[in-house]
């Protein structure tokens, strides 16, 4: 068995209450298989998620994380998921030098009806992280 | 013999300045003195580790360490100080954060070397010389202190009673620590002292209004306006990641404040509040009948103008940032 192959990743997932935890709900509720690697987070929204969090996921040994919000417009606050997105993509460019990839740090809009797009949305996520590889942070050395 | 209490400062990986920020003092200098006896300070004094190693454990009433821990002989004076300290104050940015010499960890202590002895532009080493921890010489052998994979601050090694921000720290703030630890009325262990609780903001003279921020723009671009916020002006102004304490010297200036102060109370990563501040005030025009394609490109487009985020928001604190530095597999 080779490293990559016993390789199970540990992945955060940020879901926004009013939208994507409603469609990982319906994931559930749809019987669709899809990995068991994301450890949900219910958020109230997307716009709550302090890049802090991410952060610490990475640095407490998540070897990925994943925001879902409401798509644009949707959003049961207005506007929290445009910042979501906006500290999103800067957080993205701030991990670059870290030496974390992208792919390591998704967002993604899943609407309370999409239990297809949970799938893979979360799909996707877990096979781009299990291809990378575990990360190791550098803190505490 | 003098029954003051002694005081040592001392430099790790560090440029001079909080030496300066103390000589700043001024006339109160002469109060210093008048009530500390300052034994050690190799920067202002003529005094060697061996003198450093005569006093009795903890016979040093007040050590202020300055500086990164970059080098083995950094590690060696710190727990030296350590133990020869009854309190030991990680003084400056560099010393609560890793500052400056910090940015090192984005990369390999390797490639450090060669970007610095052999690739930089205007580096003249045409048979490569890297420098090497011991070399022979016809005389015996030459040994330099080897380098840490990563720069660490200080309390990530010793233990530290008490950290003071600021690059340097600010000479009203230093005094007013001085005071504090002479008074005998001791802050609780492990506080940050000679600052504020707030962010630079709250004492900022400038004009704050409704952020609403249409492009970022970087110093060189433009003569910012005087009494608008430099954050408004488009300008990555980190005073609201940023401790207050300093008064605000930079921005009263006309500069944006580069966030020597560390992270505000409470918070752990200024690089991380500062995603989380701007995120907020970026406006990016309408996107009511925009793809979510489309909206991600504006945004992308949006970030381009700064071509370095981590290396801006992490200039004093990526030793202490959650994170630390570049991560390995």
């Amino acid at each position: 068995m080779t490293a990559e192959s016993c390789f199970e990743p540990k992945i955060i997932g940020f879901l926004c209450n009013w939208c994507s935890y409603a469609g990982a709900d319906k994931a559930g509720g749809m019987q669709v298989a899809y990995p068991p690697n994301v450890h949900i987070i219910r958020v109230m929204c997307s716009g709550r998620v302090d890049p802090q969090f991410i952060l610490s996921a990475f640095a407490k040994g998540a070897d990925g994380v994943v925001i879902l919000a409401c798509h644009p417009g949707e959003c049961h606050y207005k506007e929290g998921n445009c910042r979501a997105l906006q500290r999103h993509r800067m957080l993205v460019l701030l991990l670059e030098p870290f030496g974390i990839a992208a792919e390591r740090c998704r967002l993604d809009y899943v609407s309370a009806g999409e239990g297809a797009k949970y799938r893979r949305v979360i799909t996707e996520m877990v096979e781009s992280v299990r291809k990378l590889g575990p990360l190791a942070v550098a803190c505490g050395e | 013999m003098s029954e003051k209490p002694k005081l040592a400062v001392y430099w790790g990986a560090s440029c001079g300045g909080c030496e300066i920020a103390l000589l700043d003092l001024h006339e109160k200098l002469l109060d210093l003195d008048a009530a500390m006896d300052f034994v050690f300070c190799p920067c202002l004094l003529d005094s060697k580790k061996k003198d450093l190693e005569a006093f009795s454990d903890g016979s040093i009433a007040v050590t202020l360490f300055n500086g990164a821990l970059r080098t083995e002989e950094n590690v060696e004076m710190a727990h030296l100080l350590r133990r020869k300290s009854k309190l030991l104050v990680a003084f400056g940015s560099c010393a609560t954060g890793g500052g400056v010499p910090a940015l090192a960890n984005f990369t390999s202590r390797e490639a450090l070397l060669t970007t610095i002895y052999r690739d930089n532009p205007s580096v003249d080493n045409p048979q490569g010389i890297i420098p090497q921890y011991s070399t022979a010489v016809a005389e015996g052998m030459l040994l330099l202190t080897p380098l840490l994979a990563r720069v660490k601050h200080l309390a990530r090694e010793v233990a530290v009673d008490y950290f003071v921000p600021g690059c340097p720290p600010e000479p009203h703030q230093i005094w007013r620590v001085i005071e504090t630890l002479l008074s005998g009325e001791l802050p609780s262990a492990g506080s940050t002292i000679g600052c504020g609780e707030l962010t630079v903001c709250d004492e900022c003279q400038r004009t704050k209004e409704e952020k609403r921020i249409t492009a970022f723009r970087r110093n060189y671009e433009f003569y910012p306006e005087p009494t608008v916020c430099l954050l408004e002006q488009g300008l990555l102004c980190m005073g609201i990641a940023t401790r207050s304490g300093c008064g605000a010297p930079c921005t009263t200036a006309n500069m944006p404040c580069t966030g020597c102060y560390g992270a505000p109370d409470g918070e752990d990563d200024q690089g991380a509040k500062m995603v989380a501040a701007l995120g907020s005030v970026m406006d990016i025009g309408d996107t009511a009948h925009l793809s979510e394609d489309a909206i991600a490109e504006k945004v992308a487009a949006f970030l381009e103008s700064i071509p370095d985020y981590a290396g801006q928001f992490y200039k004093y604190t990526l030793a202490r940032s959650l994170l630390g530095g570049r991560a390995g597999r």
